[in-house]
């Protein structure tokens, strides 16, 4: 093996900064972010646990249509969105509200898809994140042509696009690494392996050593980290984000962490995993395992510890308010946005859908 | 509604093109125009294409401008769609009709979707060049009248030029247009020659009258129409004065300059080369069917391939419209009521 493979090949075991037990781990080529930098993290690990928690409860309220909830997968979520500066971009899927919300969208306008208002509710130029995609792979495409259209214009824009593991056995993911790496644009693919894609497991989806070791088949480098550990992955993905800045092209980052809750409320996991491997992943959350490092630290004292919790307490408070105001979307939304001009077929068709509703509401 | 308009008076140059090369000028002068204008796909570059319609854009306008790409049609419109997002205006080519399938997904989720989905925050100015239909001797998967499937997904414009004037200008208004458009050349075409003036526009949207006529209106597009217009020489010589419409915009289609025709002539047959089972020429029978029922001596006919699967080349012939089957279908159309 030459040089440069050793270089693209990912770590033997995923990069960790922080033990399960919430003891530092040293490492030769990965520095560990700052006290100051983990403490903001942990407060929007706080958040974000609270608005899954929260979500889940909306549904089985009713207020929500569906939840595909990242529990359990909140440092990937946090990390994904701290990594970025504000001129980034992020390509998130259906599973990465929260990592939506932590780069700044208001979770009224974050749950508009979730709660059938409309199929996506933010402005993605406002907040430099494209909608939530929901087929799978396919938004890493877009994520390779926004990064390429950046690169052609000299601009130093990243685009951060984030998978599951289920997604890396689809052709846009190949294709999306295949062209990222032949014209060297500045994405970073984020696979948040999660070891489930509905009912199906890992070893279902791929017999390679990793997901990442896929990343030299590409010429690109790969790397592994413990999707649990916050420290971890800002210094993993912090790195390929500067590398990425520097004109350094791509990189394939598989965090290891673990769908702790059925695919979304429409699903039964019982059908198909033992509690107990679930139970297992309890012993390395992400919350607690950061909380008990920086106690441990001294770097979190209870009063900050409540005044997280007023801050999450106050998001789920607003994701409630919004869920729970009563909202009818204009009818005619169906027609306004499909064409920059209406054409004259769908003007045809929404006034007789208008007539309709007239005469409806005559009645 | 551009019914029986006297030739426009031309301010530029006029030539003789090819409809390859009139393809080829309208992207040379939009890329020259907007620097925006980006083309890529499989072969466009060094080679020009497997048609040449690219041809010498890499050398006149530089790799970043031009350029090749994997193999991998998915990838070629996804990556569109992304540099779209971003300011660009991508005009990717797909090499054949059936060799657009593998960006299906991508072109139908979101190509078509991604205005409506961000309520018009994120609009996709973006050109899908696709060489389609048969008459080539093409052997199979390079030969489908693949439309139906663009022209069923909302949110697409879909343009299918029958001239070199058209296809330059339908092309040029194309990559200026603020949503994806899908650009449908007949490639049995390509090499067929007219007059272009690189200064006339054909507005998005518009069919035109072709051939004024008073017992018929043929109404095709793309291929067909060369065919139509071969059918109403061909009854002008048995006494039928034979209108012709080209459709050129499948999507929006023109509603108002068509049932205007049908309902001057009262007749109609439909051409078009893709199986007729659910496609563009049903939908167009339909509509003339429902708006213009009162005006209509005989029910709409249609003249389309069978529904099977493309021919091989030596039994294409079979399954392509040609003069006679539309006579027939003209000879049908209740003359003795």
């Amino acid at each position: 093996m030459t040089r440069d493979d050793v270089v693209l090949l990912p770590r033997e075991a995923p990069v960790q900064l922080i033990d399960a037990a919430g003891a530092k781990v040293p490492d030769a080529e990965y520095r560990p972010p700052t006290a100051e930098r983990l403490r903001d993290g942990y407060r929007r690990l706080v958040i974000g646990r609270r608005i899954n928690d929260q979500c889940n409860a909306l549904v089985r309220q009713g207020r929500l249509a569906v939840y595909p909830s990242s529990h359990g997968q909140e440092a990937c979520q946090v990390a994904a969105a701290m990594v970025l500066d504000d001129g980034d971009w992020m390509f998130p899927t259906y599973r990465d509200a929260v990592a939506v919300i932590t780069r700044g969208v208001p979770t009224a306008e974050a749950t508009v898809l979730l709660k059938g208002d409309w199929h996506s509710g933010f402005d993605p130029r406002q907040y430099r994140i494209a909608p939530q995609a929901t087929p799978l792979a396919t938004q890493l495409l877009h994520a390779v042509g926004f990064a390429h259209a950046a690169k052609l214009r000299g601009e130093d824009t990243v685009v951060l696009a984030l998978c599951g593991d289920g997604a890396t056995s689809e052709g846009d993911f190949h294709g999306a690494l295949n062209f990222a790496a032949v014209f060297q644009v500045p994405v970073i693919f984020f696979v948040q392996n999660n070891a489930w894609a509905i009912s199906v497991p890992l070893s279902r989806q791929s017999a390679a050593p990793s997901l990442a070791h896929k990343a030299i088949g590409y010429g690109m480098p790969g790397e592994r980290v413990d999707g649990n550990d916050l420290a971890a992955l800002l210094a993993v993905l912090g790195e390929a984000v500067g590398r990425a800045r520097a004109g350094a092209g791509p990189t394939l980052v598989e965090a290891h962490t673990y769908r702790m809750q059925a695919h979304t409320n429409a699903d039964d996991d019982t059908r198909y995993r033992d509690s107990a491997d679930v139970t297992a992943w309890l012993d390395r959350d992400p919350l607690v395992r950061l909380r008990t490092h920086l106690a441990a630290r001294k770097a979190l004292t209870v009063a900050a510890e409540e005044e997280f919790a007023a801050e999450a307490e106050a998001v789920a408070t607003s994701l409630r308010d919004a869920l729970n105001t009563e909202t009818s979307p204009d009818p005619e939304d169906l027609f306004r946005y499909v064409y920059a001009q209406r054409t004259p077929q769908l003007q045809e068709q929404w006034a007789s859908l208008s007539a309709e509703l007239v005469r409806e509401a005559s009645e | 509604m551009t019914l029986l308009e006297p030739a426009p008076a031309r301010t530029g140059t006029t030539e003789t093109l090819s409809m390859a090369a009139a393809l080829n000028r309208a992207l040379s002068d939009a890329l020259t125009a907007d620097d925006r204008v980006l083309i890529f796909g499989e072969d466009v570059g060094a080679l020009g294409g497997v048609f040449r319609i690219t041809d010498g854009l890499t050398a006149r306008f530089g790799e970043k401008r031009c350029f090749d790409t994997p193999l991998a049609e998915s990838g070629i419109v996804g990556m569109a769609v992304g540099m779209a997002m971003n300011g660009m205006r991508p005009v990717v080519e797909m090499q054949f009709d059936a060799f657009a399938y593998p960006a299906f997904e991508q072109v139908v989720s979101h190509v078509a979707k991604m205005g409506n989905r961000t309520r018009g925050a994120v609009r996709l100015p973006m050109v899908i060049r696709i060489p389609y239909g048969g008459g080539i001797g093409g052997v199979e998967h390079h030969c489908d009248s693949s439309e139906a499937y663009y022209v069923h997904t909302p949110g697409l414009t879909v343009v299918a030029p029958s001239t070199p004037q058209d296809a330059y200008s339908l092309l040029r208004a194309a990559i200026e247009f603020p949503d994806p458009v899908v650009v449908l050349e007949p490639k049995k075409l390509y090499w067929s020659k007219g007059p272009v003036d690189t200064s006339l526009k054909a507005p998005i949207g518009e069919a035109a009258v072709v051939r004024e006529g008073t017992d018929v209106t043929l109404i095709a597009y793309g291929s067909s129409v060369q065919v139509a217009l071969d059918a109403a020489v061909a009854a002008e010589a048995e006494g039928r004065s034979i209108q012709v419409v080209d459709v050129r915009t499948l999507t929006p289609f023109d509603d108002s300059t068509v049932m205007a025709a049908v309902r001057s002539t009262g007749r109609a047959v439909v051409i078009a080369e893709a199986q007729g089972f659910a496609s563009v020429a049903a939908e167009i029978a339909a509509r003339v069917g429902e708006r213009c029922f009162e005006y209509l001596e005989a029910p709409v006919r249609r003249v389309t391939g069978f529904d099977v699967p493309y021919a091989p080349p030596k039994l294409e012939r079979f399954t392509l419209p040609d003069v006679d089957r539309v006579l027939d279908a003209v000879d049908a159309l209740h003359w003795d009521d």
